[in-house]
């Protein structure tokens, strides 16, 4: 065996119940990083809309949530949400335990999507002031309305110019979702740190952590740049 | 590999003790310089720590005053760390040792280790009376509040199925289990004796058997265990647990009240009305 002869002990490949509990961090880890991208996403697309309304209460809701989310640090969101908002959610159940409604996984990808979000809504904004007036107003002239000129003028447009810096902070997101370990989500820094106080591996443990982490940014990247590569317009967008 | 290893070095043991000189009356070697030396820790408050003076203070040293006053002689405390500790005392630098020790068959092997054991820690579960625990298996997929980092988080995880929700400190894991986010909160069952006495906690009990218990053992030279030394060490650990000295002792020092020391206490002193 590899521990016996190099002193190197990756149990997560030869113990079953911590390759198991590794596996489902890495499962739940690859979840929330999923729900948290495309919410965060979805949440700057329809704030960077309202932030364009003629209504002016909409406009200020809308620099309320940015200014909250994007100035308080994500750990203290995830505490309060989960240890002070939560208090107030219960349900009883069953047995007549008062249990929160909301699960702490739910708590973090509320947290972790709403606080990139408020990023996205800023990065959209760039993206939209930069697509030319005239362009939105060729299409008012064409008869679209303000829903439809953004959906399928500005925003196209918009979005290419957003790319690299939505990118930017796609990646963020993910790094920071290992910070959801601090209200017991079982993602892969919590099972990490559970097996390496259980198998004192910590060396082993932070180099599966290191390399799993760098894979995962790495799709991703990957994945944005063809889509930014598919997305390109000549001539529009510099090479 | 590794048991070979261990074979070699049970095999050296076992050869050095043979040739150990015939059992030292370390007894009457105490009583003749009128001092008697104790290896403790220094290090591990509030077992054995050390005062603003640089003096080592604690539940350990205590115990070991209790020895010396019982003898009628001077105490001097050796400060002695876990490495070491088994070996002051083969090589006779201390006379008896009160370090925190771990009551394991392989350390039997190596000193004295004198029984009754004189403090123990253990796991339990503190837990919401509306879960109605009554065996650590129903512990099975249900949600149940840890630390990280506590040894006994696997354990528990892989022989009673318990969903373990670990956070980072006790007051995380106590604000988790007060608001409902588990059935319960695994951890050391010193931690919880002193929690139940209070009035937030009245909707939780400890009903559990206490389990993964490590008993902690005082020891003597191993060749004098079965001698007058290693006897006179028994009576007086058989003494303490009867009049409940040591849970006098924990109060002192403030260290939680530990169910093991209750239930000795219980036991002896039931033992003295037969």
């Amino acid at each position: 065996m590899l521990h016996e002869t190099s002193g190197i002990k990756l149990t997560i490949f030869y113990d079953a119940f911590d390759r198991a509990r590794f596996f489902n961090g890495f499962l739940t880890s690859v979840r929330l990083m999923a729900v948290c991208l495309v919410a965060s996403v979805v949440i700057g697309v329809v704030g960077a809309w309202i932030q364009g309304s003629r209504l002016r209460v909409l406009r200020l809701i809308t620099q309320g949530y940015i200014q909250f989310f994007r100035n308080t640090p994500p750990l203290v969101q995830l505490y309060f949400f989960y240890f002070a908002l939560g208090s107030y959610l219960k349900l009883t159940t069953g047995n007549g335990i008062a249990v929160p409604i909301v699960s702490n996984f739910t708590w973090a990808a509320i947290c972790l999507s709403f606080y990139a979000g408020a990023f996205n809504v800023e990065i959209f904004r760039a993206g939209i002031e930069a697509v030319p007036r005239e362009t939105l107003e060729a299409a008012e002239s064409l008869g679209y309305s303000r829903l439809k000129a953004y959906a399928y003028v500005i925003l196209p447009l918009a979005f290419r110019i957003s790319l690299p810096a939505l990118n930017n902070n796609l990646v963020n997101l993910i790094k920071t979702t290992t910070i959801a370990y601090a209200i017991a989500v079982p993602e892969m820094l919590y099972v990490a740190n559970q097996i390496w106080s259980d198998e004192s591996n910590v060396p082993e443990m932070m180099n599966v952590l290191l390399i799993t982490y760098v894979s995962l940014v790495g799709i991703l990247v990957w994945v944005m740049g063809r889509w930014e590569r598919g997305l390109r317009i000549p001539g529009y967008s510099p090479a | 590999m590794h048991t070979l290893l261990l074979t070699a070095a049970a095999a050296a043991i076992g050869l050095a003790l043979s040739f150990a000189p015939a059992a030292a009356q370390t007894l009457e070697k105490i009583k003749q310089r009128g001092v008697l030396v104790v290896g403790s820790k220094a290090d591990y408050k509030p077992f054995g720590f050390r005062d603003p003076s640089g003096a080592i203070v604690g539940f350990e040293p205590d115990i070991a005053r209790l020895v010396a006053e019982k003898l009628g002689v001077k105490l001097e405390l050796e400060p002695v760390v876990s490495s070491n500790r088994m070996q002051f005392l083969q090589q006779g630098k201390i006379d008896l040792m009160i370090a925190t020790m771990n009551d394991k068959p392989d350390r039997r092997q190596i000193v004295g280790i004198i029984e009754p054991l004189y403090y123990a820690s253990g796991v339990n579960v503190l837990a919401n009376k509306k879960a109605n625990l009554k065996s650590w298996e129903q512990l099975k997929d249900q949600k149940v509040c840890g630390i990280q980092g506590a040894w006994y988080n696997k354990p528990v995880a892989e022989k009673y199925g318990a969903d373990i929700v670990a956070f980072k400190g006790q007051t995380e894991a106590e604000v988790a289990l007060l608001q409902g986010n588990c059935v319960g909160w695994v951890y050391d069952d010193t931690a919880f004796a002193e929690r139940l006495a209070d009035p937030k906690w009245a909707g939780f009990e400890m009903t559990l058997p206490t389990i993964l218990e490590e008993p902690w053992g005082l020891a003597v030279p191993l060749p004098e265990r079965d001698g007058p030394w290693g006897k006179f060490m028994a009576q007086q650990l058989e003494d303490w647990h009867r009049s409940g000295k040591l849970i006098e002792l924990e109060k002192k020092w403030n260290i939680p009240a530990s169910a093991y020391l209750k239930k000795m206490h219980e036991e002896y002193s039931k033992k003295k009305g037969s």
